[in-house]
């Protein structure tokens, strides 16, 4: 980890595809530094050699047949769609 | 008589069902007007849905009459927090983000007790997306401590308790991603238990930390708690983590266990920190229970509790930031009106439909993840990750479990941690290990706070072996009466 964490708050709400108010991101900023300095602390551990844990127990692949299950109908599914029209979802015009 | 029925036991209803000496119907009609008289003070239910609820109690009334009754929890009510998926119902995880989604499907821990006969009840209260230490984040509507209606409930499963504790539902089911059911169970009053990782299936449950979340039982006693988690319990085919292992019968399972001379752990990172002297007396109280009824308590250690608060906040929030991803604007979600272009479309929506602690770690989460941080710090608190569960497995070789509190102060005011979100993300610091650890882990009430509010004592279990967890429980749970108090609403 670096000494002091230096935050563009425009490139990660960039990355994070979430508009922020000029207060979000004074706000933002503030916060995330100081949440950052704290996290600093794993810092003071020596990790070298210790293995990742992505998950609390191994989970191998887990396998199974490639054969259709889910009953859900294509209108149930489009039901919960912001705007739909013959069960296809609209978008706005993404090709000019 | 159904005047009263809200604050009997699961256990106990099970039986006067049984005998016929109630019905269904008349026990969800009690939880009805129950839940009409109290929760517009205490804010438990984003919504309801009255008929339905009493169509499926006239139906589990139909089954026992045919002597067809579905086992102990046909007719129970259980509230269901708002991150569920329950066919037909909202599912708003008190987000605007979600404000008009209706489940097309049913998780698969609904699937169960649907199949165990219980009737559901209600969309449960929490913070927005479940992140969140006192349900103060939630975009839908304030929630109250039904034992002090100007303290927070806990969160993120606020709803959850606080309908427990204030007799709106018998049972409830909530999710723990760092704390979220026992932390609201402590300041609730009420019992609540966070099973192991990979014991009930996550398939249905919107996502928040993946690695991290877990469904749980929630209920007013140990015995009731004992009876939801095995009606949900289990592998999924739908859930690739869900663990193969035997679900034990775990209400016999406090029965064959009554008396057991456990050896327990104190865990000394747990005792040394800034908890409030106050609430740790009843604590401590236990603690001597547990040796006056024969078990050997010794301390432990568990050295790398003080990393586990920064460990958290990297692990959950990256996950958090990839899952909540798919809160896009394009599919089955809040759209803004406004926008420039398809790509503005997502910045908009996501603008719109998140609160603030959302942000704030969508942000967090993108930031440790983004390229040139992630070996810094994503990789680097899973590291850590494993040194915190080594540390309880080293712990395990020793004892059977460990007791500690569960929250270093009882339930605080609304609005007191708000403007400061590491001060609340450190409310947490004996819940988090539980689930960087993946390991089972409850809590059940032990006493009062001077000002009346209800402090818990938390118990740390060995991977799948949540029998043993409920029986140490459920042994000082005998031994006293907090099953039978009740906020003075």
């Amino acid at each position: 980890m670096s000494d002091k964490p230096k935050i563009d708050i425009d490139y990660i709400s960039n990355l994070a595809r979430v508009a922020l108010s000029e207060e979000e991101k004074a706000a933002y900023s503030k916060d995330l530094s100081s949440i950052l300095g704290y996290v600093e602390k794993l810092n003071e551990l020596d990790t070298d050699g210790i293995e990742p844990m992505a998950h609390p127990y191994p989970v191998y692949n887990v396998w199974r047949e490639d054969k259709v299950e889910s009953k859900m109908s294509p209108e149930k599914a489009m039901e919960n769609a912001p705007a739909s029209r013959q069960n296809m979802v609209i978008v706005p015009k993404v090709v000019e | 008589m159904s005047d009263t029925l809200y604050y009997k036991s699961a256990s106990e209803l099970a039986a006067l069902l049984e005998k016929k000496e109630i019905s269904a119907v008349e026990l969800i009609q009690s939880i009805i007007n129950r839940t009409k008289a109290v929760d517009e003070r205490v804010g438990a239910f984003n919504s309801f849905d009255e008929v339905d609820a009493i169509a499926q109690a006239g139906a589990s009334d139909a089954r026992r009459s045919d002597g067809q009754s579905l086992g102990p929890l046909d007719g129970i009510p259980i509230g269901i927090k708002d991150v569920l998926a329950v066919t037909g119902q909202p599912l708003t995880c008190s987000s605007k983000m979600l404000e008009k989604f209706v489940s097309p499907y049913d998780a698969t821990c609904i699937e169960k007790l649907k199949a165990s006969g219980a009737v559901l009840w209600g969309r449960l209260n929490m913070d927005e997306f479940a992140m969140g230490s006192s349900t103060e984040n939630s975009a839908t509507k304030v929630c109250s401590n039904p034992w002090n209606l100007d303290h927070v409930p806990g969160g993120s499963s606020g709803g959850s308790a606080a309908a427990v504790a204030a007799g709106e539902a018998i049972v409830s089911l909530g999710s723990d991603t760092g704390g979220s059911i026992r932390q609201p169970a402590s300041h609730c009053g009420v019992v609540g238990l966070k099973p192991t990782y990979g014991r009930v299936s996550r398939y249905g449950l919107a996502a928040f930390a993946s690695s991290l979340d877990q469904v749980g039982p929630m209920g007013r006693s140990v015995t009731d708690v004992a009876m939801v988690l095995q009606a949900i319990s289990g592998h999924d085919d739908r859930d690739s983590t869900s663990f193969k292992s035997e679900v034990a019968d775990y209400v016999k399972a406090l029965s064959d266990n009554a008396g057991k001379k456990w050896t327990l752990g104190l865990p000394k990172e747990y005792f040394d920190t800034a908890s409030d002297a106050a609430s740790m007396e009843p604590v401590l109280k236990a603690i001597e229970f547990y040796k006056s009824i024969g078990c050997e308590v010794k301390e432990v250690s568990l050295p790398h509790t003080e990393y586990a608060v920064a460990t958290y906040y990297i692990v959950a929030t990256a996950e958090a930031s990839s899952n909540l991803a798919r809160y896009d604007g394009v599919r089955y979600t809040h759209r803004a009106e406004n926008y420039d272009d398809h790509i503005d479309l997502y910045f908009q929506s996501r603008a719109e439909g998140f609160g603030s602690e959302v942000k704030r770690r969508i942000m967090l989460g993108t930031y440790v993840l983004s390229s040139g941080y992630y070996d810094a710090y994503y990789l680097k608190a899973q590291k850590v990750r494993t040194l915190i569960r080594n540390d309880f497995m080293k712990a395990y070789e020793e004892v059977d479990a460990l007791i500690a509190p569960t929250s270093p102060q009882p339930a605080f005011k609304k609005g007191e941690k708000t403007s400061d979100p590491l001060s609340m993300y450190l409310s947490d610091i004996y819940t988090i290990s539980a689930n960087l650890a993946g390991i089972p882990a409850m809590s059940i009430p032990c006493g009062f706070s001077a000002d009346g509010l209800p402090i818990g004592l938390q118990i740390l279990g060995k991977p799948f072996m949540e029998e043993e967890l409920l029986s140490v429980g459920h042994a000082f749970e005998q031994a006293h009466d907090f099953t039978n108090q009740h906020p003075k609403l």
